[in-house]
């Protein structure tokens, strides 16, 4: 990472605080800590998604275009919309009503709240998954009964589904949770004094005041829904066309060898990754953060 | 359920019922936030232990404490420390330079960090794995150093440094962010050396976020798959990760065998879990005592 360091030459104010350079390090210093700094992001994460792209287009837009138009490759993408189109809402949802319940309110037993809606983060993806098998497969609680009735849930698409929302149950909640903390109830308070409804109080103050922290745990939640791969690996039963997520369609093709067919569908999901950041930069610049 | 709308005076309905706000919507958040919890996440949880408690204690403790089941929390406990100490290091630096240093594409770099949240497991696992094959852009320098990397242990370590890589930076960068310069300038005055400001100064004050950063790593990088069975050759005994046992158990329709091994699973991460809210809590207090008490 040479660039970085020869940048590093031309920086005119010797620090942040720009105070004498006992506040600073040696300029050599602060070239090899950069550089290293550099080198390491660049080994994990520059570079692998630089790939995505090169072996993406390698063989040429023709081979690119074609893998994604590949109907199979289609179906993937429905059912990953599809998917993410159900979970978000109904986890948007949740997470307003958890975040409202924990910072306006005061009850017993919150932090426990807190711990039970975080919960899912630490459960591993597969034993995510593999609690929906024990529920409605085959020889799940609910499989005699669900077979009695012919409603399919595992290796069909509503176990997919419900994989997705449990991983991402907790996105929107926690990144509401500290915003919701940090902004205090005075304006809400104030404008139910001046008699404004709940209902115009939630929409008129409330939601205004989250707005951007609400966006991004929305684009945070959806970009994490459309690339679950563990949990919606053993619910799918990797049905070509019918129960084939993204992610999944990435794993079939990349295991037949379909090196450039793989990345080309990946790099969608690369993109979708891209815009999510880019997104949060948006929305960290419009506060002021 | 009675959440009316009205701004009627807390006080005189009951504070206990209302949560101590004049703010309406109490029972019905609450109410939705714990049915949804109690049937999403709390119903499929139990089965887990219910499953298990089929078993009967011998079975049980044959299955999780098999040779291949103890290879494998050895390994997905192993890798999952060797990323995390590797993100505390080099997360703590990442921290350091993005918020002391001002380079060209400082803000670009501050965003990617968090592509690892953002990009999904998969597409992290192919990437890695061609990256770091022996014919791969950076594995085909590394061959001829007699370092393999793909397809063996230390490439489940690096798939989940990659996972794991900006817990240790997004904790730590807030706290270097609001140190306030007058402590260093302090210690400078009085004769500290640069080194002898930061190890004595700046770094006591990064310790408890970077150790949250670090066990928040070491939760998520310990669970993984996705990008893991990419690059691991995933042999029985050698580079087989929990998550994949358990996939494996599942394929061959061994529920009970699945079962037991993923509460074995399930109870190292809440003990993790429980250790971040007590960090949590704790630095919570810090702060607290730090401001001169709320």
């Amino acid at each position: 990472m040479a660039g970085g360091v020869a940048a590093l030459g031309r920086q005119r104010s010797p620090g942040q605080h720009g105070v004498a350079t006992a506040l600073t390090e040696p300029r050599w210093v602060r070239g090899l800590l950069l550089g290293t700094a550099l080198v390491f992001l660049g080994f994990f994460l520059f570079i692998p998604l630089a790939l995505v792209f090169a072996k993406a287009f390698e063989s040429g837009w023709q081979t690119y275009l074609a893998a994604i138009k590949e109907p199979v490759a289609l179906d993937a993408v429905r059912l990953t919309l599809t998917a993410a189109a159900i979970a978000v809402p109904i986890n948007l949802l949740f997470g307003l009503a958890a975040a409202w319940a924990i910072t306006k309110f005061r009850f017993p037993g919150k932090n426990l709240l807190i711990t039970m809606i975080d919960l899912p983060f630490s459960v591993s993806p597969v034993i995510s998954g593999m609690m929906f098998v024990l529920l409605f497969g085959a020889h799940g609680f609910f499989g005699p009964y669900l077979q009695a009735h012919d409603i399919r849930i595992i290796f069909a698409v509503p176990g997919i589904v419900l994989a997705t929302m449990f991983v991402t149950s907790p996105m929107v909640a926690r990144e509401l949770i500290p915003l919701m903390q940090s902004q205090g109830n005075d304006e809400e308070e104030a404008a139910l004094t001046m008699g404004a409804s709940g209902i115009q109080t939630f929409f008129r103050v409330s939601l205004p005041k989250i707005r951007w922290g609400l966006l991004y745990g929305v684009v945070l939640c959806n970009a994490r829904a459309m690339g679950e791969f563990g949990a919606v690996s053993v619910v799918s039963g990797h049905v070509r066309g019918l129960t084939n997520t993204m992610p999944l369609h990435i794993e079939i093709l990349y295991n037949e060898y379909q090196f450039s067919a793989a990345f080309a569908v990946a790099s969608l999901l690369a993109l979708l990754a891209l815009a999510t950041l880019a997104i949060k930069s948006v929305i960290e610049w419009r506060t002021g953060r | 359920m009675a959440a009316s709308p009205l701004p009627v005076p807390a006080r005189r309905r009951g504070r206990h019922f209302r949560g101590g706000s004049v703010l309406p919507g109490f029972g019905l958040s609450l109410g939705f936030t714990l049915l949804y919890l109690g049937l999403m996440i709390m119903i499929p949880l139990a089965t887990v232990f219910l499953k298990t408690a089929t078993l009967t204690w011998s079975s049980f403790w044959t299955t999780v404490t098999g040779p291949r089941a103890l290879a494998a929390y050895r390994l997905s406990l192993g890798a999952a420390f060797a990323a995390a100490s590797i993100n505390l290091v080099f997360g703590v630096l990442v921290a350091w330079v993005l918020e002391r240093y001002r380079f060209p594409g400082r803000r670009l770099v501050d965003a990617l960090v968090d592509l690892p949240f953002a990009l999904p497991t998969a597409v992290a696992g192919i990437a890695l794995a061609t990256l770091y094959a022996k014919n791969g852009w950076v594995g085909r320098w590394l061959d001829p150093l007699g370092i393999e990397v793909a397809y063996t242990r230390l490439g489940v370590v690096v798939a989940l440094t990659f996972i794991s890589l900006p817990f240790v930076v997004r904790t730590v960068q807030p706290v270097l962010g609001d140190l306030d310069p007058e402590v260093e300038e302090a210690a400078a005055s009085l004769g500290a050396s640069r080194l002898q400001t930061f190890r004595r100064v700046i770094l006591p004050e990064l310790v408890p976020a970077a150790l949250t950063g670090f066990v928040l790593a070491f939760a998520r990088a310990m669970g993984e798959y996705g990008s893991v069975i990419f690059i691991a050759g995933n042999m029985p005994m050698k580079s087989e990760i929990t998550p994949l046992l358990i996939m494996i158990k599942l394929e061959q329709y061994d529920y009970a065998g699945a079962t037991a091994i993923a509460l074995v699973f399930l109870l190292f991460s809440f003990t993790l879990l429980l250790l971040i809210n007590f960090l949590a809590w704790h630095r919570g207090r810090r702060l607290r005592t730090a401001d001169g008490g709320e």
